[in-house]
Parts: C-alpha cells; sequence; structure tokens
C-alpha cells in the first residue's frame, strides 16, 4: 500500500486551495473498499502519540501476565534484616554483574536502619535461576525467576559500581534534622550489625523488607484489570439501561434518567468511599476485588448510559430502523443487531476514557484504606505505605510504585483521544 | 424564569430526601459502629447512670427499632439542624461539620475561580496556536494535569515544601502562630501553607478546563460567523474574543456540572495527605470508624453542596447564552 502523507498541520483558518486536495480524493475512492473498523485504524494509526501510548498499554499487561515471574522475589517475601533497605547497588566483579551484600544497623537517633555494603560477600546476579514459588496463570506451579540472587560461594575481586553510588547517608539524608533533637556521635553506643545473605532490591524495599519491585509488579494485575472490569460491568449495566431509556422512552426512560441523576448528584469520591466502606471487610481478597469493581462500575455506568441513550434516540428515527421493524424485527434484534453496533465505535471510545477513573479510582481507594486491602497488592494498596510524610521523606523509593499509575492513567487518556478521533469521520 | 425556579427547587428537594435515604442505608448497613461500641463502653463501666445513659441513646437513635424508624429519628431532628452526636468525637455533628464545611466550599470555590481565570486564557491561546510547540507543551501538561493522581501530586509538593523550602508542613499554621490571634504575620504563614492544596486543586481543574476551552473554540473558529467576521475586516484579537470565545464558553459552563464533584473529590482526599481541617479527613475516618451520624451528614451536605452548585451553574448557562431557555428544560 502506497500511503499517502497526510498532513493535519494545517490551520483551521488556512483559506487557500488545499495542495492535497487529489491525495484525499484518491483515499476516498480507496476507502470504498475498507471496512468501517478498517477506516478507523487507519485514521488512528496516523496519530503516532495514540499508537505509542496503546503499544505502551500492550506491554504493561505483558509485563502482568508474566508479573510473577519477572519479579525477583514473591510479593509478600518478608525479611526483616532488609527493613527499607536501599535500592541495590549492581557492580561489575569477576566479569559478571554482581551485588554486594549489606550490613545493617540501627541509628538510635534517627531511628532507622543503615546498611554498609559488603562487597567481600557479594554473589552475581544470576538467570532463570529457582526462587519463591507461583502460580502462573493460575495454572502452573514454578520456581524460575528472570533473574535473581542465589545463596553461595562469595566473588572475589574489586567491585566495579556500575549503578551511581549511593549518597552517603550521613548529610543530607536527613531532611527532618531540624525537627531533632541535635546528639553528638561520641554518644552514640556501638550496635550490632547484622550481616545480611546478598539479596538484590532493584527499588528498594519496605518497611517489612519485602521489594517494591516485586511488588510493583505483582500489585500491577490488580491495578491494570480493575479498570477493565469495572469498565466492563459499567458497560454492560449502562448498556441495557441507556437501551431501554433510548428505546422504550415514557415512564422507564423517566425513572432511568432521575436515577442517574441523583446517582451523579453525590460526589463521586465520597460515594465510592461509603460504598467501600459499607462493604464486608473479611472476605478473600478475589472477593474484595469483584466487590471493588462492582463499586466503581455502580457509579461508573451513567455517563455510558447517558451516551447510549442519546445515540439510540437519534438512531430510533432513522429510516433503516424502521425497515428493520417493518420487515419484522423484534425490539430485542433492533437493538442488538441494528443498534448497537452502530454505537459500537462510541461506545469503545467512551469506555476506552472511562478505564483511567476506574484506575485511579481503585489507586485512590486503596491509598486511604478503604479499597483493596493488605495482603493484596495493588499499587494503591504500595502507595498507602507512601503515605506517611516521614516516611516518604527518609525512603522516597516508596513513592515509586506512582510512577506506572501515571504513565498508565496517560496512555489511556491518549488513546482513548487517538480513538475518539478516529472514529468520528467528520474530524479533520 | 419563577415557574423554571420552582420546578427545579422541588426537584432539588426530591433529590435531598432521596439522597438522605440513600445515604442513611449505605452507612447504616455494615454491621457494628461506633454507637454500639459506645453502649458497650458505658455497659462495661456498670452503674445507675449509665444504664440509664444507654436507654437514652437508646431511645434517642432507634437502635433496638427497624431502619425506617431510625432514619424518622433522624431525619425529623436532622432539619432542625440536629445531625445527631460523633461517638468516637464526643461532640455534637453540627459543631464538627460546619466550619470544615465551610473551609471546603472555600477552597473548592477559589480553585475554581482561578481555574477559570487560567484555562479560559491558556485554551484560547492554545486553540490559536495550534500544532506549535507552546500548544503541545500546554497539551502534555493537561495530561499530567489528569493523569497524575492528586493525594500523589499533594504528597510531591508536600516533599518539595519540605525539603527545598524547609517549611514545616502538615498543618494550616506553623507552631507558633498555632494559637495566635489573626494577624498579618500568621496571614502570610496561613498562605506558606494553603498554597499546596489550591495548586493541586488547581492543576486538575484547569487541566480539564483548558481542555474543553481548546475544544470549542476550534469548533467556533471552523464556523462561518468567524470567517465573516474576519471578512469583514475586523482586528484578529477582535473576531476571537468578542465573536469566538463568547460563543464557545457555554460548554465551560456546562462543565461546571462535573468539575463541581471533580474539585469536591479532589478536595477530600488531598485534605487527608495534607492532613487539612476540612472535610476529608473526618469522613473517611468517620466511615472506617463507623461513626455513623457524622458520615451520613457529610455525605449529605457535600451532596447538596453539588446540587446547588449544579443548580447555579443552569442559572449561569441561561444568563450566558440566551438561546438557553429555562421554562422548557
Amino acid at each position: 500500500m502506497t500511503s499517502t502523507v497526510h498532513s493535519t498541520t494545517q490551520g483551521p483558518s488556512s483559506g487557500r486551495v488545499n495542495p492535497e486536495d487529489h491525495s484525499d480524493a484518491n483515499e476516498e475512492a480507496r476507502s470504498a473498499e475498507i471496512s468501517q473498523w478498517g477506516l478507523i485504524w487507519r485514521r488512528f494509526s496516523r496519530n503516532r502519540l495514540s499508537v505509542w501510548a496503546l503499544r505502551t498499554l500492550v506491554l504493561m499487561y505483558g509485563l502482568a501476565v508474566f508479573a510473577p515471574f519477572l519479579a525477583p522475589y514473591g510479593a509478600d517475601r518478608i525479611d526483616t534484616n532488609h527493613s527499607y533497605a536501599e535500592p541495590t547497588q549492581i557492580v561489575f566483579l569477576d566479569g559478571q554483574l554482581a551485588v554486594c551484600a549489606l550490613e545493617q544497623s540501627l541509628d538510635p537517633f534517627l531511628l532507622k536502619y543503615r546498611y554498609v555494603d559488603d562487597c567481600s560477600r557479594a554473589r552475581p546476579i544470576e538467570f532463570l535461576p529457582k526462587g519463591d514459588p507461583y502460580w502462573l496463570f493460575g495454572l502452573f506451579k514454578l520456581e524460575v525467576h528472570l533473574f535473581g540472587i542465589t545463596p553461595g560461594e562469595a566473588l572475589k575481586g574489586g567491585a566495579v559500581p556500575v549503578t551511581p553510588v549511593a549518597t552517603p547517608t550521613a548529610a543530607p539524608a536527613d531532611p527532618l534534622a531540624s525537627f531533632r533533637v541535635q546528639q553528638p556521635d561520641s554518644v552514640a553506643p556501638k550496635l550490632d550489625t547484622i550481616k545480611n545473605p546478598p539479596k538484590i532490591y532493584l527499588l528498594g524495599a519496605d518497611q517489612q523488607g519485602r521489594d517494591v519491585l516485586s511488588r510493583m509488579l505483582v500489585g500491577s494485575q490488580v491495578s491494570l484489570t480493575v479498570g477493565l472490569v469495572g469498565v466492563f460491568l459499567s458497560l454492560t449495566i449502562g448498556s441495557v439501561m441507556g437501551a431501554t431509556s433510548g428505546y422504550v422512552g415514557g415512564t422507564w426512560d423517566n425513572v432511568i434518567q432521575r436515577t442517574i441523576e441523583i446517582i451523579r448528584s453525590v460526589p463521586t469520591l465520597p460515594l465510592w468511599a461509603a460504598i467501600a466502606a459499607a462493604l464486608p471487610r473479611t472476605t478473600t481478597i478475589v472477593q474484595r476485588y469483584f466487590l471493588i469493581t462492582l463499586v466503581l462500575s455502580l457509579v461508573g455506568w451513567t455517563g455510558l448510559a447517558r451516551e447510549l441513550r442519546g445515540k439510540v434516540m437519534a438512531y430510533r428515527s432513522l429510516d433503516y430502523i424502521a425497515a428493520a421493524r417493518l420487515a419484522g424485527s423484534s425490539d430485542l434484534r433492533i437493538i442488538l443487531a441494528h443498534m448497537l453496533p452502530n454505537a459500537a465505535s462510541h461506545i469503545i471510545v467512551v469506555a476506552t476514557l472511562a478505564v483511567p477513573y476506574s484506575i485511579l479510582g481503585e489507586t485512590t481507594l486503596s491509598f486511604l484504606g478503604l479499597g483493596m486491602l493488605p495482603p493484596a497488592v495493588s499499587w494503591g494498596v504500595l502507595l498507602k505505605d507512601a503515605q506517611q510524610l516521614d516516611s516518604v521523606l527518609i525512603h522516597p523509593w516508596m513513592l515509586i510504585p506512582a510512577l506506572p499509575v501515571v504513565l498508565t492513567v496517560a496512555c489511556y487518556f491518549l488513546l482513548g483521544d487517538g480513538l475518539r478521533d478516529a472514529v468520528d469521520p467528520y474530524s479533520s | 424564569m419563577a415557574t423554571f425556579l420552582i420546578r427545579r427547587f422541588a426537584a432539588m428537594v426530591f433529590a435531598v430526601a432521596l439522597i438522605s435515604v440513600l445515604s442513611f442505608v449505605l452507612i447504616e448497613l455494615p454491621p457494628g459502629s461506633a454507637l454500639d461500641s459506645k453502649i458497650a463502653q458505658l455497659r462495661q463501666s456498670g452503674g445507675e447512670i449509665s444504664a440509664e445513659q444507654i436507654r437514652a441513646l437508646e431511645d434517642r437513635y432507634g437502635l433496638n427499632d427497624p431502619i425506617h424508624v431510625k432514619y424518622t429519628k433522624w431525619i425529623s431532628r436532622a432539619v432542625t439542624g440536629d445531625f445527631g452526636q460523633s461517638f468516637t468525637m464526643d461532640q455534637p455533628v453540627s459543631t464538627l461539620i460546619w466550619t470544615r464545611l465551610g473551609f471546603s466550599i472555600g477552597l473548592s470555590l477559589f480553585a475554581l475561580v482561578i481555574s477559570w481565570g487560567i484555562s479560559i486564557p491558556v485554551g484560547v491561546y492554545s486553540a490559536t496556536h495550534r500544532y506549535t510547540l507552546p500548544d503541545y507543551v500546554i497539551q502534555v501538561l493537561q495530561f499530567l494535569g489528569v493523569a497524575i493522581p492528586q493525594f500523589l501530586f499533594a504528597l510531591v509538593l508536600l516533599i518539595f515544601s519540605a525539603t527545598v523550602l524547609g517549611q514545616e508542613v502538615g498543618t494550616l499554621f506553623s507552631r507558633e502562630y498555632q494559637n495566635e490571634p489573626m494577624s498579618l504575620a500568621k496571614m502570610v504563614d496561613f498562605a506558606k501553607h494553603i498554597w499546596i492544596p489550591i495548586v493541586v486543586l488547581i492543576a486538575g481543574g484547569t487541566a480539564s478546563l483548558t481542555r474543553i476551552m481548546r475544544a470549542n473554540l476550534l469548533d467556533v473558529l471552523g464556523q462561518q460567523y468567524v470567517q465573516t467576521a474576519r471578512a469583514k475586516g475586523l482586528h484578529e484579537r477582535r473576531v476571537i474574543w468578542r465573536h469566538a470565545v463568547r460563543n464557545a464558553l457555554h460548554p465551560l459552563v456546562m462543565a461546571l456540572g462535573t468539575t463541581l464533584p471533580t474539585l469536591i473529590s479532589g478536595e477530600v482526599v488531598i485534605s487527608i495527605v495534607l492532613n487539612l481541617p476540612t472535610t476529608g479527613p473526618l469522613y473517611i475516618r468517620a466511615l472506617i470508624q463507623k461513626d455513623m451520624y457524622l458520615g451520613v451528614t457529610f455525605l449529605l451536605m457535600l451532596s447538596i453542596l453539588l446540587i446547588v452548585g449544579n443548580l447555579l451553574a443552569d442559572l449561569l448557562l441561561a444568563w450566558v447564552d440566551p438561546r438557553v431557555r429555562l421554562d422548557e428544560s
């Protein structure tokens, strides 16, 4: 296919003759041969930002599927000897990448652990080692991880740092210093240090010494899907309600529209919080997951129903619907076979733009302690650990799980934007 | 106009009544409450007075009655301004909520006004300079403004404020001004603390409003009357501001219906992160501790705020756009 470079950079005010008019005409001629979806896809793929957003999302969902394999440790692997361990420094040793062991000691005044590298007990980073067991796809019980550290003989030789050397913990690392009582160093009692075996914490460890990277990867399974499942539920409720409202009209329309109005006149987040607080707290993780998606969709369906109602009402007076009715189609058939497919592209756009709000909803609820609850792992649950300002200032890596949230939400918005422009045949 | 107002007011009262029922049921639903633990506590301490107190509480809140009786007991006092007792704070709900609600409203309204003030010129600039570097920058900022969870943005600003600016964070006033009478120095101190929630709120609001403004203006600029205005030889600035922008403002007013709940929700979350004395922290705590009368009242009040806001938005729209016929809506 010889692709015509279609410039979209013409200003709206340019009244000059468009030199590319003939190429548009060519495109029109060819477009007769492709389906509507083909056309949409073609328009969509012109928007490079949206295509990249789609690729990023596919990649992230791919990572989520294989999360327990990619994660070096199990999400719940507790190791209090590595409480709040800083991101591990990778060194070059004996011709291979390696990590040094950490010696843990308690700083009696800052009340935080101090870690000192001990490169005499370094271990190489291994690929495909055996580690914490996990279930892949819920089907296969595996022990092999993409990478990790196994116990064994220490590496010999001088360590050459690969990642930037962490700043010494002494001077600038304590931003709260001004709030603390100053103590001379000489008073500090000598404390026992714990000699830890080497472990790899690429993004640091949390308070219980759990690997933030592993938790983030495993947490993506909940965070990335909760929005999708929630929107799927909203879509189902919204389609039924919207189609009924628009097609049947009359009393039903009135009742459904007033219901939507009532739901919409309660601020979203306080309503979500109230419903989430009313849920039983002693459920399994899976039950809680579906309850949370239900909470999100109980509010989310209203927007979709409105959109669809408008569409259905517009279609109702069109000739092809009248033709279908004259041909003896049942109401259900008219809605399912004629109206919904026609509105499908718009439904997809609205749904795509609703997903990021669901993801933000779950993250915020979990952050407030009302969404997913530990031991479940989601990005919001991880960020809840970053709620204490003192803690974040000393352990800034606890905020890292925020990055995938922002990335995912931004990608969904870009994707939805691109789709919206693509489904509208009259857009420039 | 008058019939419209009466009809809208009736609809509002109906909606508020329905929401009060729904939120009451919702918050009464989970088993166990702060009132139960209060009674258990009283029972444990024993004695004549405690037994009397328990009886009074049971009678006042209809503990052994079915839920509709409980609701009636609550709502009949609520309309007179008595919303019941907060059992975790040991204070009447009404003394707890008003200042906090006032603060929330003030914060949201202030953020709303500033958001409008920023997003209209920025949106106009973005639309008139489409596909230029500043337009791309504005669009990227918009995406970030919508994509960053507000609690996160607040947290980041808080860290910035604590480390770079060296400010004491987490309250509205520094320690030395906490119990001082109002003065200029105290106001300055207040401004140093209040900017974080305001910036976070404005960022979210501005992002979506700028987007709407840009899209609307682009639509309007493509219309023929704008071309006519240009053809008449009007100055471009006059074409944009007098002819195009005026007609692009309506959807912005209509968007109040979605901007307001976003602001209210945002305010709730941000105040929890920043520990502000507004509705947010108390509301979420009431929910978690099942302090039901406090929770119900907050939920109801926030809803009323939104409903009134939407009514004002409708009136504003009718004022801005004479084509909107209120009586027929």
